[in-house]
Parts: structure tokens; sequence; C-alpha cells
């Protein structure tokens, strides 16, 4: 069967599952959309405002499903918008095929109209890319691809096809979808072993784990490990939502603004046992003084992990399922009911209880009621910065790939994408996007792609008039001099909600807020909730860089 | 930790970019690369890069794993001078105003096995083909004379 180049980048697309994808046409990608018209019964194209907006979307699917999302863009300019979104997928391990179109073969290197060399450009932000020369090579490409982006730890993969490709003929031959290849899944008895023996020993073992944990779905291995062997389990932000929100032994989240208790259980572990997980320097704040008593185990897919960050003592290149299916018969039933006494004083003690308020609305209160009024099925998405950090320590989820947030980028203006990608993906869930009025402006224009498709996707401002995360950092180590960081802006969210076509509420006390978003659930199109926020309020706990938990701030 | 340099030998798909992609990870890393060379081999496919980094234990760990976990790098592996045949070529050129120093260089060049390959005027220039070592060696000694320019040509490497 003889296609174009566009066809069969459509059918290889249909042939790995992509029945949707996000993007934005221009001219150097005129053939693939001419094709996407062909087959928009089978593929649906979601556009948005700009083409960041399509990548966060993307990448907002991927993270809510754990498919591989799409997004297509332009050339030039189409393209370089892709990079921040590409970037925060790639920081964050989640698999992502982006296309772009380039100028026809004939033209590259003449600094032809829109044209920029988009793989030069994403070399150091994506797992792999490709320049696809001969329309022959189309198929096979648009399959690695997938099959690159899928396999061991997860990551983003470029493919640029100049416009000429998409218009030439070859004969194509459907193939099955590609299958993730065995990196990660094949793992030495004696290893499990050996490891299992160190579980063993362990008084004071906790676990602390990562997104690897979703990645590969183990958190029913997870919580059988935690079980049998009573060992408490603190997460990083990838990984909310992992374990049951009441879990006894789930210890919240560790690092700069994790719990307190949590902080202590790791600093005076025997053991720490790190399942998909880096030890980046939000969790490891002082890599020198990260668990210093303990005898570290580090469990990764990703080889290049192991001694990078911090030195281990024992370590096992492997999926973290794998690894946990794996070891748990060789894992003793234990008890370290002394240890779990002493984490519980912690917690009564130490961690930090915010306080209600009635009269004002206070941050850890809006997430809370979004929790509550949303439900155990609710999304949160988020942008960067405080109410990022309070969505965080308060979302109370229960379940993976119900909080989607820039963990390792920290890309303010992810949010609002990531959720049209959710709420795509996941139509019968709700999803709130959580973000500050610092960080919506950057993407609010995403607001007509909600209004166009009937998206009701609830964004939630805490407005506190500032750039709280900076200026938190100013108020602490900069002697309160607020360079830059006291935005005052006139906007005007109702307003700005209904221009778009979208509903807008101002909240200032948690009984408006609670009417308001019981509205906005009800409704079938987007919402803005605009949330007066005291602008000293402050994310605590906090441990600053390159200090430990003997130095947290908790009040 | 203390640094040292480090031979590193791969082979790599033969690929448009395969040599940018090494060197933007080499970049992004903040990894030291003191040379690398890119070269043919039998099979059209592969290339051989041979490259010479300056890093302690831990960082040398970290480039092995980091340039394996690149598509297009098939193998890699670290060589010992000891257990590797890997050379290099220096060419020197040196300002030589009287015969005194015309003939210490000389001299020199024989200890060292390195060829005068031309000695017109007051310039003469040397070539040397050895292990990067003996070539840092023979700069030294050499540093002691008026040196116009050098082009080392990064080493080349093979597993015994």
């Amino acid at each position: 069967m003889k296609l174009s180049g566009a066809q069969i980048l459509c059918e290889t697309l249909l042939e790995q599952g992509a029945d949707t994808i996000f993007g934005y046409p221009g001219g150097a990608v005129l053939n693939i959309y001419d094709a996407l018209y062909q087959y928009q019964d089978r593929i649906r194209h979601i556009i948005t405002a700009h083409e960041q907006g399509a990548a966060h979307a993307a990448d907002g699917y991927a993270r809510a499903t754990g498919k591989t999302g799409v997004v297509l863009a332009t050339s030039g300019p189409g393209a370089t918008n892709l990079v921040t979104g590409i970037a925060t997928a790639y920081m964050d391990s989640v698999p992502m095929v982006a296309i772009t179109g380039n100028v026809g073969v004939p033209l590259i290197g003449k600094d032809s109209f829109q044209e920029v060399y988009i793989a030069g450009i994403t070399m150091p932000i994506t797992k792999h890319n490709f320049v696809v020369g001969r329309v022959e090579e189309l198929a096979d490409t648009v399959r690695e691809a997938f099959q690159i982006a899928q396999s061991g730890r997860p990551g983003p993969v470029l493919i640029d096809i100049p416009k000429d490709i998409t218009a030439a003929m070859c004969e194509y031959e459907p193939k099955p979808a590609v299958q993730p290849t065995e990196e990660g899944f094949v793992v030495a008895d004696e290893d499990l072993r050996r490891i299992a023996a160190e579980i063993n020993a362990a008084q004071r073992p906790v676990i602390y784990y990562g997104g690897g944990i979703v990645a590969s779905g183990a958190y029913q291995e997870l919580l059988e490990l935690m079980h049998k062997a009573d060992i408490p389990a603190a997460g990083t932000i990838m990984s909310l939502g992992s374990l049951p929100a009441e879990e006894p032994l789930y210890l919240g989240m560790v690092g700069m603004h994790g719990k307190v208790s949590s902080g202590w259980a790791v600093d005076r572990a025997d053991l720490l046992l790190s399942i998909g997980a880096r030890f980046s320097d939000r969790v490891a704040t002082n890599i020198d003084r990260f668990a210093p008593k303990a005898r570290v185990i580090h469990i990764d897919v990703d080889a290049a992990e192991i001694n990078k960050n911090l030195p281990t003592d024992d370590f096992l290149v492997s999926d973290a399922k794998t690894f946990l299916a794996g070891v748990l018969p060789y894992v003793r039933e234990a008890k370290h009911s002394e240890w779990r006494a002493q984490i519980d004083v912690w917690r009564e003690k130490l961690d930090y209880k915010p306080q209600d308020a009635a009269d004002c609305l206070r941050p850890h209160q809006i997430v809370r009621l979004c929790a509550e009024l949303g439900g155990e099925d609710l999304i949160f998405t988020t942008d960067v910065g405080q109410h990022q950090m309070w969505t965080a320590q308060y979302c109370g989820r229960s379940h993976p790939r119900q909080l989607l947030t820039s963990g390792g980028l920290g890309t303010m203006g992810f949010g609002y994408g990531a959720a049209i990608g959710a709420k795509v993906a996941r139509p019968n869930q709700p999803v709130i996007h959580v973000t500050g009025d610092g960080s919506f402006h950057m993407n609010l224009n995403e607001l007509c792609t909600t209004v166009t498709y009937e998206l009701p996707v609830i964004t939630v401002i805490m407005n506190n008039q500032v750039l709280g995360m900076v200026r938190q950092w100013q108020s602490m180590f900069y002697e309160k001099r607020y360079s830059s960081t006291t935005l005052e802006r006139k906007t005007d969210y109702v307003k700005l909600a209904e221009a778009f076509g979208a509903q807008g509420f101002r909240c200032t006390t948690p009984e408006e807020f609670r009417a308001a978003l019981t509205k906005a659930l009800a409704h079938q199109g987007p919402t803005v909730i605009d949330c007066v926020v005291d602008r000293d309020e402050r994310v605590l706990p906090m441990i600053a860089a390159g200090q430990d938990i003997r130095n947290i701030i908790a009040d | 930790m203390h640094s040292n340099k480090y031979i590193v030998t791969a082979l790599v798909r033969n690929h448009a970019g395969v040599l940018a992609r090494v060197a933007s990870l080499f970049g992004r890393r903040a990894f030291n690369i003191d040379s690398l060379t890119a070269s043919a081999t039998t099979d059209a496919k592969v290339s051989r890069m041979s490259i010479i980094v300056t890093a302690d234990e831990k960082i040398l760990e970290q480039v092995m794993k980091q340039v394996s976990k690149l598509h297009e790098v098939i193998w890699i592996k670290q060589l010992d001078e000891e257990d590797s045949y890997c050379k290099e070529l220096v060419f020197v050129k040196m300002s030589t105003p009287d015969a005194l120093s015309r003939n210490a260089i000389r001299e020199i060049a024989e200890v060292y096995h390195a060829n005068v390959v031309e000695s017109v005027g007051d310039t003469m220039i040397v070539e040397l083909t050895e292990v990067p070592s003996r070539i840092d060696a023979f700069l030294d000694v050499i540093s002691n004379f008026e040196t116009i320019e050098i082009c080392r040509s990064g080493v080349t490497a093979m597993v015994k």
C-alpha cells in the first residue's frame, strides 16, 4: 500500500495506540494536517493557544494515563515553543513523542523561512531525537521513537520531519505496537537475596521512593513490602498518591518542604532503601548529611543514577516493580515497634499543623476543600511555587497519577496545559488546576482551549499579589528586600474568565470558596476561582538549601 | 578526589549529529574533555570515538554511564595505556635561532624517538607519535625552548 509520509505518520501513530494528539498547525506541517483531516475519525487533534500549552497537555495526558503523549508543531518558532514542555517531561521522565515539521530537505541549512535546527536544540532535553532523511525511514523511526520513550527510564523523544518527506510516497506495511525493551526487567536472584538480607538485618529501616514507583506501577508491591517487613516509607513529590493517604506506614513527602517526621525518620534510619528516586537537591538538601546513619541501597532502572548524587552502599539496576516483586519472597516478616513508636512521637510533637481560619482563606484550607469536594478521583495539576508545595502537602491523594506537577524542571505555566491533557485523557474525573497569580499569567491563554473543547477544568488561583516562593526566600534570606516580586497586578480574573467564555468567581473565605467550587464542579465548562490569600503566608516546614533536618524551619 | 586523565573508547552509530550528541552531553554534565577523535571502522555504519577526559573516579563513572545511555552509543570501555594500543600524534614548531638550540632539540628528539620533519631557517618542526603520557613528557622537556605552535591529534586507541 503506497501512502504519503503524512499518512504513514498517522498510520504509525495509530499502530502505537496514539489516538489523541495535541498540536498547532503551520507551513511545514501542512501535509500532516491534511492527513489529519482525513484521519479525523480515528485521531483526535486538540489545538491549543500556543505550542507550549500543547507540549504540557501531551505531558499531562501521559502523566494521567501512563501512555505516551504526542505533540505536533510546525518548524521554527513552533518547534522552539515546545522546548520548555519537552524539558519539563525530560526532567520528570515522562514518555512523550514530539513531532516537528521542518523546511524541505533542499532548503535545510539555507536559513529558510521558519527553519531551526530543533534536533540540535533538543539534544540535551530528549532521550533521543531523529531527523528523518527519507520517507522510507519514517515508519520505523516513529516506532523506534515510541519504543525509546517507553523503555527503561521513560522520557521524551523528538522526530523532525522535513516537509517534502511528508509529501513523498512510499510503501507502508502495518506492524503491531512496539513493546518496551527488557531494560530493567532482568535481575539476578543473588542480588535480590543479598538486598533482602540487608533489609532483614535492619532495625530502623526506611523506604525512600520516587516517580519510579509510578512509572512501573509498583504500588501494590511497595505496600506489600512495607507491610511484610514493617517498613515506613517516605515519598518524593513525583510519587505522591502511590500509597493510600491513610496508610499508617506512610510517612508523607520528604525533602525541603516535606514532613518533619519523615525528615527525622530518614535522618535516624539505619537502612535507607531508595526505589525509583534520585536524591535530588530538593530532597537531599545537604547531600553529605542525608541519611547519615543509614546503609543506603539504591534501586533504579537508570544505571547512571547510581552514585550520581549520593554514594551508595549497595545497588541494583532494576525496574521498581521487578525489584519489589522479586525481593518480597526473601524478605522476612518483621516488627519494628520501637522504631515506629519513635516515628509516632515525631509525628505528634514535631509535624507542622496549620491552623484553620474562618474569616480568610488559608492555602492549606483551599487545597483540603478541593480534595474534599473533588473526591478521591480528583486530579490536581499545579504550576510552580508556593501553591505547588501547598498542593503537594495537603492534596491527600490515595491513587497515583492524580497530582501532575513539574517536580524536576519547576516549570511555571505547566499546570493549565497539563490539566487540558489530563481532562482529555480522563473525562470522567474532575480536574483542578491549582496555580498562583504569578504562574497563571504565564499560560492563561489556554483558557480559550478549555472553552472551545468544553473541558470543565477548574483553575484555583492562590492570589497573594506576589511571587510568593521567591518572596519567601527574600523574606528569609535577603532581609525582606522584595526585588521584583511584588506584582500587584490589576488583572480581574472573573472578567478575564468571562472574556474567554469561561465562568469566574472571587472568594475571600472558606465558605465562599466552598460555594464557588461546588458550582464549578457541576459546571460543564471551565471555571476560574480567584482566591484571595495573604502575601505573608509561607510554605512550612522548610529546610533551606544546604541545610538538613536539624535546621528545619517550622514556625 | 584526585583527578586523572582517562582514555575512553566507544563505538557509535555513524549517524549525522552523533559527535554533537557526545559533545553536548559533556557540556551539559560539565565533564572535561581533553581530546576527542572520531574515525571510520570496518563497518560503514559504525564509527569509533576515542576520548580523553580529565576526571576523578566518581566523575569517570558518570562519564561512562551517561555516554552509554546515548541511544547511538553501541559499546564503551575505559582503556589503560598498558592494556591497549593507544597513540597520539603531535607536531611542534619551534624557534631555533642558533645551531646550539637546533642540536639540543635534535638530541631530545632522538631520546623520544621523535622525527625532525622540517628544519628551515630559524624554525624546526618535530613530529612524535606516542602514548599520551610520553607526549606530555616530551612537551614538558621541549617547553624549555621557544615553541611557536603545537598541534596534537587527540588519541586513537584499540584494545589489545
